[in-house]
């Protein structure tokens, strides 16, 4: 289905000239799922039918403790202050945004009173400008109203560089107006496709002014509200020390009908992954444990006592390879893997070409991450709109031979290929987690069928993924032949996650190797596709665009998709939850409850 | 005695601030910063974690930021954490009681079983009971502790149910059920942790006994008819401790430091997990916080051990 | 009191030894004393018997160490696989082989390294009654402050492209961790060896010994430092163990060895998860572990004894 027939659908679903049902059932012929079919509805304005979890109590309360286990524990409380996902997930118990993202990708208003459409006159014409429409009757822990104020000063906040908020990229570029005690006015500088990001899920939350309108700027970090919040959440603060535990009660004036189910919240924070998943599974000492980066068979084994279940959603996290194509071994005013040099073997494509063969990626799916992950030749795979229909993988272990042969590539005594006295020899590098060693011994035994000598190397996470300019070893400096890790696309829509493919971002020396682009391939198709993409608002032919500059990266060889990664949490059996890939673990914690 | 306290104590200031700074060099110049959990995240662009670094200080050469640390330190100000932005003292103190409990306890059950089994295992070398002494020690040191809380987990928590195996700092109960609870929950990471200690002490008690043992002076006392159990006690152990009080000097400061895999595994809320959360986030007000703090009770108490030298054998002098 | 109770000084061989002529050698005398005690002549064989199975096994069995098979997954022990497979289906013998190499290596090495550092700082230190004694203590207090994960991430940081560049990946690497096992860990045997040597230069064998003009260092190395041997035997012994788990701790924070290759404490590492479902894979490195340190206990128990001349055996 090109993108031409998909549009004149949807215009006739908006026309009334097929229903709602025919527009999904066609989708799904030509394998488009029902929810991804609806979302395409949602983002051309079509009104959306709510997916997330049926909540079924009718009443709130009586639902006990709540006990959550996290084996990375919270350290603050600050949604604005919080850098990982261990931190957000603890503040949005108590923090709401205007509106969440739901498990396939549905914008879902949680203080707001409708998502902003077209139809509803929330968007403008020319993409610039977002209304909100705030719900009414809402009160913050304290029984203050909750009013456009609040969410003006939100901005405010996090937009003042001296808050030293890490969610200031999503207000800087923006202003934001009080239209009533009950609208607020998003405005962009430029026409802006995927608006929903200021106010929106992880970025989002909204705080109360009349507890942080003083601690503004360079005083942020003495606002007693910082360890002691108070927000708009199913769930009041009790206790909370950093790094240990944090405990809450019922909100009982919440502000949705019958919720939340439980009396109690308890997140308790620490340990390691297979522990948390024992702690659920097999002990169910805790009701729910999150981000389970463990071997599906350790967590299948553990599952078979029936105390509780694993459950993945789909993210748009990506584990892939990079292949260097500039040289990481000479230094060439002051840095290496400089794009003024070029790799000595790997800057010819057949060399990529037959690497990207020897990826055995359903093995690695199938024996090493199963639920955790699907074999992908795409960059982008979530939302479905955006996966590209052409990049195919193949794992080809002949073929490669064949190719690196054709290509004058001949094994030498040692067995390992060269050619004008040019060894196949890489260094390849990836942070320290156990799925990811498994997956470099498994390449690397591939690899040396093909005459290609790996060696590995792992570097702590804590090194590899800081911005520390002195290090070496970090992944942005790319002072390797071949690097491994898994990157996040925060929102259900690829546009800023996809900017890592663009020339201006290439990492280097000048800008301390903080450019988003790290593999400093680029290609003028693909920047000049990625600009017009940001333009364009248009929704099917802006993802035309996107899956364009994903396919030109894929098709050279230069990033090699291998996993697309899913959310993986366990729960006990009883425990109704609603996770989702594209926000926070407890999103929607209101509406969870024990069947 | 009153003139060599005075003097040890004064020099432990110079020697301290010395330390101090090498410290703060080591953390300064080892790799890594505080926001690797941002990094692959878009949203945050790199001119925020610049600016970031930049408040934070980073940025500035490493004696100025010594400086800075040192002349706050001075003032009580403690700083505070770049990962939870609150006090750093506020945070240590929250965790110093639990590990207090947890590993002091643990410390005191090794030397519990350590002085009574290697005393009597060394007074009957090659015996049955020396034997079996020994393999058990042996097994205890070569198997690391999280070997061996995982083993304990597994057995007691997961196949016969009877521990929980995560540590909470807040138990909801009151009277003896919180003791009762106190107690389930902590004795697993107690025992790993003791058994653990008690191998290697053990092991030096026995060779420490059988160093004196053999000495004419014991040989002496025996001849004159005091009793066997006087004569081990009194005359045996008593020199035999010089390098057992060296042990325990060099253990006590981790009493305060903590355990860092065992309070993993069991999830305590000690130092030792606050140390190293620290440290894989690069949150360097906090460990060098806790790391100072720590070399402060390392030469505190290595004093300690030298004065006790000076009281178990009155012929060291310290000129 | 016992305090005040008096060490025999004409007991000591190295007093006596040193005036007069000896019939048998010492070193021969002690070979003798040695060979008597059963336990520690068979840990040296056991020790042996471990060190040919590394250096001599890969030749014999020769399933390569990496050779992924997932239709053999978490296999126990059987006739093609004598140690059973891990969770990549590769061969648990053949990788005990291998990795045993590095870790006997290591386990030795860095406790000759620390056990060495660590005497030489105790008795400088503990001879001295002058600067040396504060200065040594300071620099031992130092070391024992020092947080040691982010010192080992800047010393790798610092120095392991320099040593790779010179002695190549393993050899590199391998020069590195012994340093820095061993290096991290002289501190307790220097205080150790401080201790013994505060309490033994005021005996009387050393005062006679001073008296007959013996050189300081003499005295040091002829009479206080035997002396002192127990507990440093015992230091060192448990350091072989410590080294060969803390080399185990440093691959998992990828400061050791890359990560395919298997050390024991690694395998050790790597099973952890699969306990319950597959205990042989941690069984068979974790008695390794433990049967190397039995025999080198063993085998300091017997030198200990056949060093000490009061012990009749």
């Amino acid at each position: 289905m090109d993108e031409r027939t998909l549009s004149s659908l949807i215009e006739n679903v908006k026309d009334g000239a097929i229903s709602r049902r025919s527009f999904i059932r066609r989708l799904a012929a030509v394998g488009i799922t029902a929810p991804i079919a609806s979302q395409i509805l949602a983002w051309n304005d079509v009104a959306m039918a709510q997916a997330s979890l049926q909540y079924k109590p009718t009443k709130a309360g009586g639902g006990g403790p709540l006990k959550i286990l996290l084996w990375q524990a919270p350290t603050l409380l600050n949604p604005h202050f919080a850098s990982g996902t261990k931190d957000q997930i603890a503040g949005r118990i108590f923090f709401e945004p205007l509106a969440g993202w739901d498990k396939e990708g549905n914008l879902t208003p949680q203080l707001a009173a409708e998502v902003p459409t077209r139809a509803n006159g929330g968007l403008s014409e020319d993409g610039k400008v977002v209304t909100w429409k705030l719900k009414q009757g809402v009160k913050w822990h304290d029984g203050k109203p909750f009013t456009a104020d609040d969410v003006v000063f939100t901005w405010e906040y996090a937009a003042d560089p001296a808050t030293a908020a890490y969610t200031t990229g999503s207000y800087t570029n923006i202003k934001v107006e009080k239209v009533d005690d009950h609208t607020v006015k998003v405005i962009f500088k430029e026409a802006t496709p995927f608006w929903a990001d200021p106010f929106v899920g992880v970025v989002g939350q909204i705080l109360p002014k009349h507890h942080f309108g003083e601690y503004k700027g360079a005083k942020s970090r003495e606002a007693p509200a910082n360890l002691k919040p108070v927000g708009t959440g199913p769930y009041k603060f009790a206790e909370f020390k950093p790094g240990d535990i944090l405990t809450g009660t019922r909100n009982e004036d919440y502000h949705v009908k019958n919720q939340p189910h439980f009396d109690t919240i308890e997140v308790k924070g620490g340990g390691d992954a297979v522990s948390a998943a024992r702690a659920v599974l097999q002990t169910g000492e805790f009701d729910y444990a999150w981000n389970l980066q463990v071997e599906d068979e350790v967590l299948k084994k553990m599952e078979t006592g029936g105390r509780g279940k694993v459950s993945a959603v789909p993210s748009g996290d990506i584990e892939f390879i990079i292949l260097n194509t500039t040289d990481p071994w000479t230094e060439v005013d002051g840095e290496r893997s400089s794009v003024k040099t070029k790799h000595p073997t790997l800057s010819d494509p057949k060399v990529r070409q037959a690497f990207n063969l020897l990826i055995d990626r359903d093995s690695i799916q199938k024996f090493i991450y199963g639920r955790g992950g699907r074999a992908t030749a795409s960059f982008v795979n979530e939302p479905k709109q955006f996966r590209s229909q052409k990049l195919k993988y193949e794992f080809n272990i002949d073929k490669a031979n064949k190719i690196l042969d054709e290509a004058g590539w001949k094994r030498g005594s040692d067995g390992i290929r060269e050619k004008d006295g040019k060894k196949l020899k890489y260094v390849y590098q990836t942070s320290i987690n156990a799925p990811r060693q498994k997956t470099q011994a498994i390449i690397k035994q591939a690899c040396q069928k093909a005459g290609i000598d790996l060696e590995l190397k792992s570097v702590t996470a804590s090194v590899f993924f800081s911005s520390d300019v002195a290090n070496p070893d970090t992944y942005t400096k790319l002072y390797v032949d071949i690097e491994m890790y898994t990157t996040t696309q925060p929102q259900p829509d690829p546009e800023r996650f996809l900017n890592q493919f663009t020339s201006w971002e290439i990492a280097n020396k000048e800008n301390k190797w903080l450019g988003r682009n790290v593999s400093r391939y680029s290609d003028p198709e693909a920047d000049k596709a990625y600009k017009a993409a940001q333009k364009e608002l248009d929704p099917a032919k802006r993802a035309a665009l996107l899956i364009k500059v994903d396919e030109i990266f894929c098709e050279a060889n230069v990033i090699l998709p291998i996993l697309s990664r899913t959310r993986v949490a366990a729960s006990a059996t009883n425990l109704m939850h609603d996770h989702s890939g594209w926000d926070v673990d407890t999103w929607n914690v209101a509406a969870w409850y024990r069947s | 005695m009153a003139t060599y306290l005075l003097r040890r104590l004064l020099i432990a200031i110079p020697s301290l601030l010395g330390i101090s700074l090498i410290l703060f060099t080591v953390l300064a110049l080892a790799p890594g910063d505080p926001f690797s959990e941002m990094a692959t995240n878009p949203n945050v662009p790199p001119e925020v974690r610049e600016a970031l670094r930049a408040s934070f200080g980073l940025n500035d050469p490493i004696m100025v930021r010594y400086l800075r640390w040192l002349s706050a330190m001075a003032q009580g100000d403690w700083g505070f954490s770049f990962a939870s932005r609150i006090n750093v003292d506020t945070l240590i103190l929250q965790r110093v009681p639990t590990t207090l409990f947890v590993v002091g306890t643990s410390q005191i059950l090794a030397l519990c079983i350590a002085l009574p089994v290697g005393i009597y295992a060394a007074t009957r070398p090659y015996s049955i009971f020396d034997q079996i002494a020994n393999t058990l020690a042996f097994v205890g040191f070569s198997l690391p502790t999280f070997f061996t809380g995982l083993l304990l987990i597994l057995l007691f928590s997961i196949k016969l149910d009877w521990f929980p195996f995560v540590y909470r700092s807040d138990i909801a109960a009151t009277g003896w059920r919180w003791y009762w609870e106190m107690f389930r929950q902590a004795i697993m990471p107690i025992t790993v942790l003791g058994l653990f200690q008690a191998a290697s002490y053990t092991r030096y008690v026995r060779s420490a006994v059988l160093d004196v043992i053999r000495l004419d002076y014991v040989t002496t006392a025996r001849a004159k008819g005091l009793s066997e159990k006087r004569v081990t006690l009194r005359h045996i152990t008593r020199n035999a401790l010089i390098p057992v009080v060296t042990l325990v000097a060099l253990q006590m400061p981790a009493v305060f430091g903590g355990a860092i895999v065992t309070e993993q595994i069991f999830r305590i809320p000690g130092i030792g997990s606050l140390l190293i959360d620290a440290i894989l986030a690069n949150d360097t007000p906090v460990i060098m916080a806790v790391t100072f703090v720590f070399a402060c009770l390392v030469v505190l108490f290595n004093l300690i051990a030298d004065l006790l030298y000076g009281w178990l054998d009155p012929r060291i002098s310290f000129g | 009191m016992a305090g005040s109770t008096l060490a025999s000084p004409s007991a000591d061989p190295a007093v006596a030894g040193a005036g007069a002529a000896i019939s048998v050698s010492p070193g021969r005398e002690t070979w003798r004393r040695f060979r008597r005690h059963k336990l520690a002549m068979a840990s040296a064989v056991i020790l042996g018997l471990l060190i040919l199975g590394v250096v001599v096994g890969p030749w014999i069995w020769t399933i390569p160490i990496n050779d992924i098979d997932f239709s053999a997954q978490l296999q126990g022990p059987s006739l093609a696989h004598p140690f059973g497979t891990d969770d990549l289906g590769q061969d648990i013998l053949a990788r005990m082989m291998y990795g045993g190499r590095i870790s006997l290596a290591v386990g030795l090495a860095a406790m000759v390294v620390a056990t060495t550092v660590g005497v030489l700082i105790g008795a400088t230190a503990g001879m001295s009654r002058k600067v040396a004694d504060p200065v040594l203590m300071w620099v031992t207090d130092l070391f024992l402050s020092l947080p040691q994960l982010p010192l080992l991430l800047l010393v790798i940081y610092l120095f392991r492209e320099q040593l790779k560049a010179v002695f190549g990946v393993e050899g590199g690497v391998f020069i590195l961790i012994v340093v820095v096992i061993g290096g991290l860990r002289w501190m307790p045997v220097a205080r150790l060896v401080r201790a013994q040597f505060l309490s033994l230069r005021e005996k009387e064998f050393v005062e006679a010994a001073k008296a007959q003009g013996a050189t300081k260092l003499r005295q040091m190395t002829r009479h206080i430092l035997p002396n002192a041997v127990g507990p440093v035997i015992v230091a060192s012994t448990i350091e072989v163990s410590s080294a060969i788990i803390a080399e185990s701790t440093l691959s998992f924070l990828g400061l050791g060895f890359p990560p395919d290759i298997p050390t024991w404490g690694r395998l050790l590492f790597d099973a952890k998860d699969h306990l319950d479902t597959a205990p042989h894979w941690a069984l068979f490195p974790g008695a390794a572990i433990f049967l190397t340190v039995l025999s080198i206990n063993f085998i300091g128990d017997g030198l200990r004894d056949a060093l000490d001349p009061r012990r009749v055996i």
